[in-house]
């Protein structure tokens, strides 16, 4: 897989312009562009419904109407002063950790199975491809059971080693891909051009794989945060859990505080949506493996 | 020749284990161990504190395949993720084919779809569930005011309140959340058809539904395959929708496997260790498709 010579979009663009619909009559087009509006709104629907309930004040709640007739802004200050800050703290703790966690582990093996051949290495990339497959709902009271015996219920240092192991293969196959397209020449230029090797590693090969360390970091820190089962089994306490498993505990309620308790998804939703668009392009290729070819 | 002492020779093998070894570590810790731990645990008795109290032999699969609502569980499962992703791929094929048009304002559009893949699958199921509140959800509203529903708050509109009426809604979340991300991955298998095989059949003469079904859908079976399976996976595990959705009730009759561990960890863990290793077992099924069908070969050499 060579990730940076053909972004699918662009491939895509290329082969819809010169496919067999070239030369598109123009009502065709109006009746394809409104069909994929449409589409598009139905998307982002219920992320809509979801921003105006965390704007609708509680009184009108219980109101069956479409549109709130009031926009109440301080459910979100609601949702700062009523304790779930420090949940959000978590939950970029997790994420945060998750990603440096991944980063620190993921470059060298990536670089490594990339430029060298050695015993094991196969072996060593189908373990990581398996890992892949795997996820933890599968293995949730393996899981349980050893971070109970290790003391590390209620922990973030648990939920930043699942985290991060469970998005490992991902971060290594989408950057052993980018070190792969790098010409070892190049490096090889700069170390006799008296860089050192790891000068070389750092000034000429880090820079030119950016994409890549750029799609891992934000892929894993958007698996983190919107991480559930995981944290919903290894922390008890309420100070200790991340916004997503905080959020779900209202819903038990007899009287569930729609209001702030969208206002709290809003705060854990719309950032994950903006940075995913960054690397929206990038992503299937890392997660079906170069599978597809 | 150059001479080489065994010395150097050991260390030139363990070098790569520097480069590799924390990934070995974490995944060992990560992925081994609690698979492991998983199986031991299904062969304990574990007390609802955690504490073993020896062994119990197959005793937990004996009591899980005993469970009355076992059968139905497992039924459950495959008609859930059998379902979910024939729809999800179903649709997504038409959604690829859409999205492969040229029309002005493509890119936005294609954003907008990435919403339901970027956002916490919990966060939508949630937004489903209030949008299906018996009494001010916006779906019977609307429901109510097209004449299709008598009153809102009624048995009638308590539509996660009853198996035939819920498994629906499951389902349709769930190919809600799979069909972005499953169409992304046929755009890119489309991206991959080269251009001069669709003239050549435009030349032939052929129709647009015919070169489809002939060209188009064979050279997008690698794509398809892939995207098919990793949705198995994702859905066979997930967990968030129906526990936010349903919690698998009424009594187990949404509950698939996934759901079902998840309920026994709280009374008896070795036997909620057991339905693990069962799901488990069929997880590792199906990466060995995976890796049968999967060009990983490629990859690697």
């Amino acid at each position: 897989m060579t990730a940076t010579e053909t972004p699918p979009v662009a491939a895509a663009s290329r082969a819809a312009s010169a496919g067999p619909a070239r030369r598109l009559p123009r009502t065709r087009t109006v009746v394809v562009a409104a069909a994929a509006y449409l589409i598009a709104f139905l998307f982002l629907f219920p992320y809509l419904v979801m921003i105006l309930t965390a704007l609708r004040p509680q009184a009108e709640l219980r109101e069956p109407a479409y549109l709130p007739t009031d926009f109440a802004w301080e459910n979100f200050v609601n949702f700062w002063s009523g304790g779930l800050s420090g949940n959000l703290l978590i939950t970029l703790q997790v994420a945060a950790g998750s990603t440096i966690l991944v980063l620190l582990v993921a470059l060298p093996a990536a670089y490594y199975t990339a430029r060298h051949r050695f015993r094991g290495r196969t072996a060593f990339l189908i373990l990581v491809l398996v890992t892949q497959m795997f996820q933890p709902t599968a293995m949730l009271v393996g899981i349980y059971r050893e971070f109970s015996q290790l003391g590390l219920v209620d922990s973030i240092w648990s939920l930043i080693l699942v985290n991060g192991g469970f998005n490992l293969a991902f971060a290594v196959w989408i950057l052993n891909a980018y070190f792969s397209s790098i010409p070892r020449e190049l490096e090889e230029a700069a170390f006799i051009d008296g860089t050192g090797r790891f000068g070389a590693l750092f000034r000429i090969t880090l820079p030119l794989a950016a994409p890549g360390v750029v799609t891992a970091l934000i892929f894993t820190f958007i698996a983190a945060w919107n991480e559930f089962v995981v944290a919903l089994t290894l922390t008890t306490s309420p100070e200790q859990q991340p916004l997503t498993v905080r959020l779900n505990s209202f819903i038990g309620q007899y009287q569930v505080d729609w209001q702030n308790l969208f206002a709290g998804s809003v705060i854990a939703t719309v950032p994950v949506i903006i940075l995913f668009a960054l690397i929206e392009r990038k992503v299937v290729s890392g997660l079906t493996a170069g599978s597809i070819k | 020749m150059q001479q080489t002492s065994p010395l150097t020779r050991a260390a030139r093998a363990l070098a790569p284990l520097a480069w590799i070894g924390p990934a070995i570590v974490l995944i060992g810790v990560v992925v081994v161990w609690p698979v492991i731990e998983m199986i031991r645990s299904s062969f304990l008795k574990i007390n609802r504190s955690g504490v073993v109290q020896g062994s119990n032999g197959t005793g937990n699969y004996a009591k899980l395949f005993e469970e009355p609502d076992f059968p139905g569980v497992m039924a459950r499962s495959v008609i859930w993720v059998v379902a979910v992703v024939a729809i999800t791929i179903l649709l997504s094929l038409a959604l690829a084919q859409l999205f492969n048009q040229r029309f002005p304002g493509r890119r936005l559009a294609r954003w907008a779809m990435i919403a339901p893949w970027a956002a916490s699958v919990l966060m939508t199921a949630i937004i489903f569930k209030w949008m299906l509140d018996p009494e001010v959800g916006l779906i019977n509203m609307v429901r109510h005011d097209l004449g299709l529903l008598d009153a809102l708050g009624g048995a009638d509109a308590d539509q996660l309140g009853q198996a035939a009426t819920a498994m629906p809604w499951l389902i349709a979340v769930a190919v809600f959340v799979s069909l972005p991300f499953t169409t992304y991955a046929l755009l890119a298998g489309l991206s991959t058809i080269p251009a001069e095989v669709y003239e050549a059949a435009k030349t032939d003469g052929a129709s647009r539904l015919r070169t489809y079904w002939s060209i188009t859908l064979p050279l997008l079976r690698p794509a398809l395959t892939v995207a098919t399976l990793i949705n198995v996976m994702n859905v066979f595990n997930n967990f968030p929708i129906i526990w936010v959705m349903t919690h698998g009730q009424p009594g187990y009759s949404t509950a698939t496997s996934t759901i079902f561990m998840f309920i026994l960890k709280r009374s008896d863990i070795g036997e909620s260790a057991a339905m693990s290793v069962v799901n488990f077992g069929m997880v590792i099924v199906l990466v060995a498709i995976f890796l049968k069908v999967s060009k990983w070969k490629n990859e690697v050499s």
